[in-house]
């Protein structure tokens, strides 16, 4: 069965759940806008409220999932929107979605809570800011139209704009431009792709942007390559994936805590979230070409951001360089493209939005007492806050992936997907790729060393040794906002690293077309040499009780 | 292969559970809490999961022969054909190991009562010593190689928590850091290990099946007849001994131990001697039926194994530091544990991981009251004498110095014995010679006899030699003495679980026979040659042990009691060179931390910041502003014209899109 029947037509009508999602936060955003703005009171209360809403609703997302359903949208809902051109207002939720909607919704009210003291200028434009931002977030993740999906996908860089420029730190402007035009370069050539793919349905009865029309175009090889490249320039900016993440420290430093979380939380996921989503079912082909480059950058950004997250003197800046190398593990499972790989991808966004979340938020903590994010400026803070240092080597640990905290359940599955397409030792006639695959796999593994060198000397110059300032002899310890900001996070940290097949189960049946389907084609065109026998012996289709070991040699 | 049959056991969850329970009150509330309700968290968790262990222990003995327990706690990973069970094993291998940990930590517990009693961070302390003991037995009980993962790190966490304890002071709190980053080198060999295995063992990490015969072991034997799987164990096991050397400090990662002796010292006697650094060991042993199989592995085992033991003594002889003495002498130790496994004797690497948890608890908890009671002095410079004030330290301590030496019927003889007999006879497997192995690992032993008797004269015996003031007020302890009597008992007996071969009453090897029996029934040459051989030979070889221990000692007395050498030597020549420890850190230094630190500016300063923004972003930022330049007579502020050039613009691509196809 191919994924464009698997993928079956939305219907006209259906739950308007997800709709209530994505229109709550807006409405709410409108009803703020004619609150004066004195009353800072009132726009943070409905932010709150709101957003604490939205989160509620969608708690049902999670307990209705039908796990057993695999890439055929749920919740879905279809309205007309331009039907003159043949876009309409059609989404819905899958298994590669669901856990990052959710953490969405999860993120934002904690987020808004975080800011209460943080931002106190133009609080009624940061609410809305944010309200408007989620809501972009939830509709770029559930859009299956993709006129809707880059409707969604740009909105989303209004507010971010904003966040920054507005409640940023001295070098914001700067900041702002850089995110934005890395950003405008790669989504317009996403554009301009999509507009393509819009015209060759026309081929097929009327031209639409419906995601399962567009998937059922046939597309030669070298149009695969072209469109390929414009989807995965916009999404790599994103990721961001080296060499394209230079706009990333710039931004985080001088984002507010608020921008931070949210940009490291969810919006990089964006990024891997449209790779898998569009890039990858739409030119297998072009993926398989291009794999070796993705996954030899992936690679090196896992290396290279721990390296030179090592070297960075400012906290904000090397958890900023942290995320490269982070997200160059989502990418490398991605890349894989089996069940591991890609569970272990979808698991790893989650994980990173909850770690590196939580890092930003202490990191704004300890900034709205000093402010100063130097290492320098710290030292000894273990003996002055002792529960806030106890909070920050536990989400440490979760970032250099202990075993036990969410992070080690992301990574270990997505390394030993990564595995799984390494070279079998001695099984002669062998390609290029499994060679490709065997080294990369080692060396993403050593990032498992470089994370734990640059985490904790960070950790140990801010929080061990005497205390040399003065400043820091004094300072309170968490308040009781701050433990209800940061405790979700925590002990998200330790159910996802304790029961990650609670979390991996929805993925299983949306994920199962992509290995089923595009993988094959993908291998086909990255390792043409495998000999039909090895792919067999390879592929999840294979029976689990034959032994993987051959006990003679092949005839 | 004979199936074994599990037998499923809650006991062993609540096993794990306690200390975890324990670490969990203490460290969250603990700062609210009275020393005595710490106390009683801390040390009766501890006691409990011991009792239980017992009575665990027993229903397994109680077991016909091959039999196990476990405990099925929830599925942890299940991705395509990836499973993996949160799941525990109790056998006879972890039996041993479980005891030892739970009694000799329960000891240990029991001891830092005392020593850390005045310390502000007693509920931290127990906090972190109890999820030790929870990381510990995890790592014992894991019943397939990624639960026994999890402990794994667990326990390296606990260690760089509690060397850098006191961690206003930065040396302490970078020993820490030390230890987990080079801990975490040998993980990295350990995971990409277990990812290879996971791809030929069809996504199950388990030591043995369900069914009792499945599992790791039944994969070792396939790839064994597979073409090309010897290359695949070899590999495999290579990585997993890369790993060992990490947490059981052998070359070339061993230099973390030393430094790890800025912990308090209970900790260094319970992590850092007892029972954490012989993990790599247990691991080896738990995987015995795959490092078996390859004659390389095996060989290089045995070689890394006899190089430590004997560069670790060399280096501890001339230490003035009582607990780096010790340091070096835990290093040489588990070289002997390594070498053990290398000559495939099983047992004896298991036995002397036993009886050194014994004696070398024993050692450190003394250390550890002599300095307490020496107002945490531990340089052996300024002792001597101490015998008058530290009675029951002096005659425990000296008991473990003669089971370290190897002093008949004192346990370190026993266990060391039966490694040297393996080593010196194992070269009739037909296999590479390994007399060389025997002959450094013998000299290895009289060093040890020599530098611990030196240690022992220069502490207790002779005349004092620091100030008078420390002197008036030092003091033992009774809630530290009797742990040390405990102990010092334990290395009297503890010997006796392994009598020589020839008389047939080796209690260990008949207890550890469904884990290492198949070597004989397998019909392992080595192995049958061991249940058959004449007992001259191990009479022979045990009268050479004896010789060297009673050499080792009689040089120590000449030297030291009868001042010939001073105390502290001229630093000089050899000397100086062993005093700095080879300048390993020095090397390591200049070869890893000192290029990896430069790579890393480099790299942000050169690439990020002057090649990819400087030239590539700057640069078409620039470009596209001459191009905006250029194009700036469009930008007039006329909305009209903004939307008739969107309208114009968008129409032309359709049209361009339209016309490519």
């Amino acid at each position: 069965m191919d994924m464009a029947t698997t993928l079956a037509n939305p219907e006209s009508s259906g739950s308007i759940l997800l709709a209530a999602l994505i229109v709550l936060p807006l409405l709410g955003a409108i009803l703020l806008a004619f609150i004066p703005k004195e009353q800072t009171a009132a726009h943070r209360g409905i932010g709150a409220t709101i957003s604490l809403l939205v989160f509620l609703l969608s708690i049902p997302l999670i307990t209705g999932f039908d796990s057993s359903v695999g890439f055929q949208p749920q919740w879905a809902m279809s309205l007309d929107w331009i039907p003159s051109i043949g876009a309409s207002f059609t989404i819905g939720l899958d298994g590669i979605s669901l856990w990052i909607v959710v953490l969405t919704t999860f993120l934002t009210p904690l987020i808004l809570l975080g800011a209460q003291k943080a931002i106190d200028q133009r609080v009624r434009e940061f609410v809305i800011s944010m309200l408007v931002l989620e809501s972009a977030m939830i509709g770029t993740l559930v859009a299956t139209d993709l006129l809707l999906f880059y409707l969604f996908w740009e909105m989303m860089l209004i507010p971010m704009y904003l966040l920054i420029g507005i409640w940023g730190g001295k070098n914001r402007l700067f900041a702002t431009i850089k995110f934005v035009v890395y950003t405008v370069v790669g989504s317009l050539l996403m554009l301009v792709a999509i507009i393509y793919l819009y015209v060759k349905t026309g081929d097929s009865g009327p031209a639409s942007f419906a995601f399962d029309r567009v998937l059922a175009v046939q597309l030669d090889h070298t149009e695969q390559m072209w469109l390929f490249a414009a989807f995965a320039l916009a999404f790599c900016i994103k990721v961001p994936l080296f060499p394209f993440h230079t706009w990333l420290p710039d931004a985080h430093t001088e984002a507010p805590t608020a921008g931070s979380v949210v940009l490291a939380g969810i919006l990089l996921k964006m990024g891997t979230y449209g790779l898998l989503r569009f890039a990858v079912p739409l030119f297998p082909e072009a993926m398989g070409e291009f794999s070796p480059l993705i996954l030899v950058l992936s690679v090196i950004g896992i290396v290279y951001g721990a390296l030179v997250a090592f070297a960075q003197q400012d906290i904000k800046k090397l958890v900023a360089y942290s995320s490269v190398s982070h997200l160059g593990f989502v990418m490398l499972g991605i890349v894989a493209l089996n069940h591991q790989g890609l569970e272990g991808a979808i698991l790893q966004m989650v994980n990173h939005g909850i770690s590196t979340g939580a890092l930003f938020l202490l990191v704004g903590i300890i900034y709205e007492r000093r402010h100063t994010r130097e290492m320098s400026d710290y030292g000894g803070l273990a003996a002055s806050m002792p529960v806030f240092a106890t909070i920050f080597v536990i989400v440490t640990l979760s970032s250099i992936g202990l075993p036990g905290t969410n992070g080690f359940a992301g990574e270990f599955l997505i390394l030993s997907g990564a595995f799984k397409d390494a070279l079998p030792v001695g099984m002669a006639g062998a390609g290029s790729w499994p060679m490709l695959a065997t080294v990369s796999a080692i060396v993403a593994t050593t990032g498992v060393v470089l994370g734990a060198i640059y985490m904790l000397s960070m950790v140990r110059r801010v929080f061990f040794g005497p205390v040399t300032h003065e400043a820091n002899k004094r300072l309170p310890d968490m308040s009781i906002r701050e433990h209800l900001v940061v405790g979700p996070l925590i002990a998200l940290i330790f159910i996802i690293g304790l029961f990650p097949t609670l979390f991996t189960e929805p993925m299983r049946a949306s994920v199962a077309p992509l290995v089923r389907d595009v993988r094959p084609i993908v291998m086909s065109v990255r390792d043409p040499n495998r000999l039909e026998k090895r792919l067999e012996a390879h592929s999840e289709a294979a029976d689990p009780t034959v032994p993987r070991i051959a006990t003679s040699t092949p005839e | 292969m004979e199936a074994r049959i599990p037998h499923p056991s809650d006991l062993l969850a609540l096993i794990v559970l306690l200390p975890l329970i324990g670490a969990f009150i203490n460290g969250v509330f603990g700062r609210h809490m009275s020393k005595r309700a710490v106390a009683f968290f801390g040390v009766g968790s501890v006691a409990a999961t011991f009792a239980l262990s017992v009575v665990a222990v027993f229903r397994l003995s109680a077991l016909p022969d091959q039999d196990f327990l476990y405990a099925d706690l929830w599925q942890w990973f299940s991705s395509g054909e990836v499973t993996i069970e949160l799941s525990l094993l109790l056998d006879h291998l972890s039996a041993v190991m479980l005891l030892v940990v739970t009694g000799v930590g329960g000891i240990i517990h029991i001891f830092s009562l005392g020593y850390m009693r005045d310390d502000p961070g007693f509920a931290r302390y127990f906090s972190y010593l109890n999820l030790f003991m929870f990381s510990m037995i995890l790592l014992i009980l894991g019943k397939n190689l990624l639960v026994m993962f999890i402990g794994w790190e667990g326990v390296g966490l606990c260690s760089y928590l509690l060397i850098g304890f006191w961690f206003t002071d930065m040396q302490k709190a970078e020993a820490g850091q030390k230890a987990f980053i080079t801990n975490r080198v040998g993980d990295l060999a350990f995971l990409i290990g277990t990812f290879i295995l996971l791809f030929y063992s069809w996504g199950s990490l388990d030591f043995v099946g369900a069914d009792g015969v499945s599992g790791l072991q039944s994969t070792a034997q396939q790839l064994a007849n597979a073409p090309n799987g010897g290359v695949v164990i070899t590999l495999v096991t290579l990585l997993f001994f890369v790993g060992a050397t990490g947490k059981s400090a052998q070359i070339p990662l061993y230099v973390w131990l030393p430094d790890a002796m800025a912990g308090p010292t209970p900790v260094s006697a319970l992590i850092h001697a007892a029972t954490m650094v012989t993990a790599g060991v247990y691991m080896m042993a738990r995987l015995n039926f795959m490092f078996a199989l390859s004659e390389t592995t095996m060989t290089v085992v045995a070689v890394i194994g006899a190089m430590t033991a004997f560069v670790a003594a060399t280096i501890a002889l001339v230490q003035n530091d009582i607990k780096k003495v010790l340091a070096y002498s835990t290093v040489s130790q588990i070289g002997f544990m390594v070498v053990a496994i290398g000559v495939g004797s099983f047992v004896g690497a298991i036995f002397h991981l036993m009886t050194h948890a014994f004696f070398k608890a024993t050692l450190f908890l003394g250390s550890g009251s002599v300095i307490h009671g020496l107002h945490h002095e531990q340089d052996i410079r300024k002792m001597g004498g101490l015998k008058k004030k530290f009675p029951v330290t002096r005659w425990t301590f000296l008991i473990a110095c003669l089971a370290i030496a190897g002093i008949p019927f004192f346990a370190g003889f026993f266990s060391k014995d039966e490694i040297l007999f393996f080593a010196a006879t194992a070269h009739r497997q037909g296999a590479a010679p390994l007399t060389i192995v025997y002959i450094i690992a013998a000299l290895a032993a009289l060093m040890t006899a020599f530098y611990m008797f030196r240690l022992y004269f220069l502490t207790f015996e002779g005349t004092y030699r620091g100030d008078k003031h420390t002197w008036d007020h030092a003091h033992e302890e009774w809630v530290m003495n009797w742990p040390l009597i405990t102990l010092a008992f334990l290395s009297t007996v503890g010997g006796f679980l392994g009598l020589p071969h020839f008389l047939h009453a080796h209690v260990l090897d008949g207890w550890l026979e469904p884990l290492f029996g198949w070597m004989y029934s397998g019909g392992h040459e080595h192995a049958l040659y061991v249940l058959n051989h004449d007992m001259g030979t191990e009479l022979a070889l045990m009268g050479v042990s004896v010789v060297v221990a009673l050499v080792g000692v009689g040089l120590a007395w000449h030297l030291y009691m009868r001042g010939r050498l001073p105390v502290a030597p001229v630093e000089a020549g050899w000397h100086k060179l062993l005093t700095n420890k080879y300048y390993v850190d020095e090397f390591y230094d200049l070869a890893v931390i000192r290029p990896l630190r430069a790579l890393a500016r480099g790299l942000y300063r050169i690439v990020d910041v002057k090649i990819i923004d400087g030239i590539f972003v700057r640069g078409s930022a620039q470009l596209v502003s001459k191009i905006g330049d250029g194009l700036r007579v469009l930008q007039n502020g006329d909305v009209q014209a903004y939307a008739t050039a969107i309208v114009v613009g968008l129409a032309a691509v359709l049209l361009l899109v339209g016309a490519l196809k």
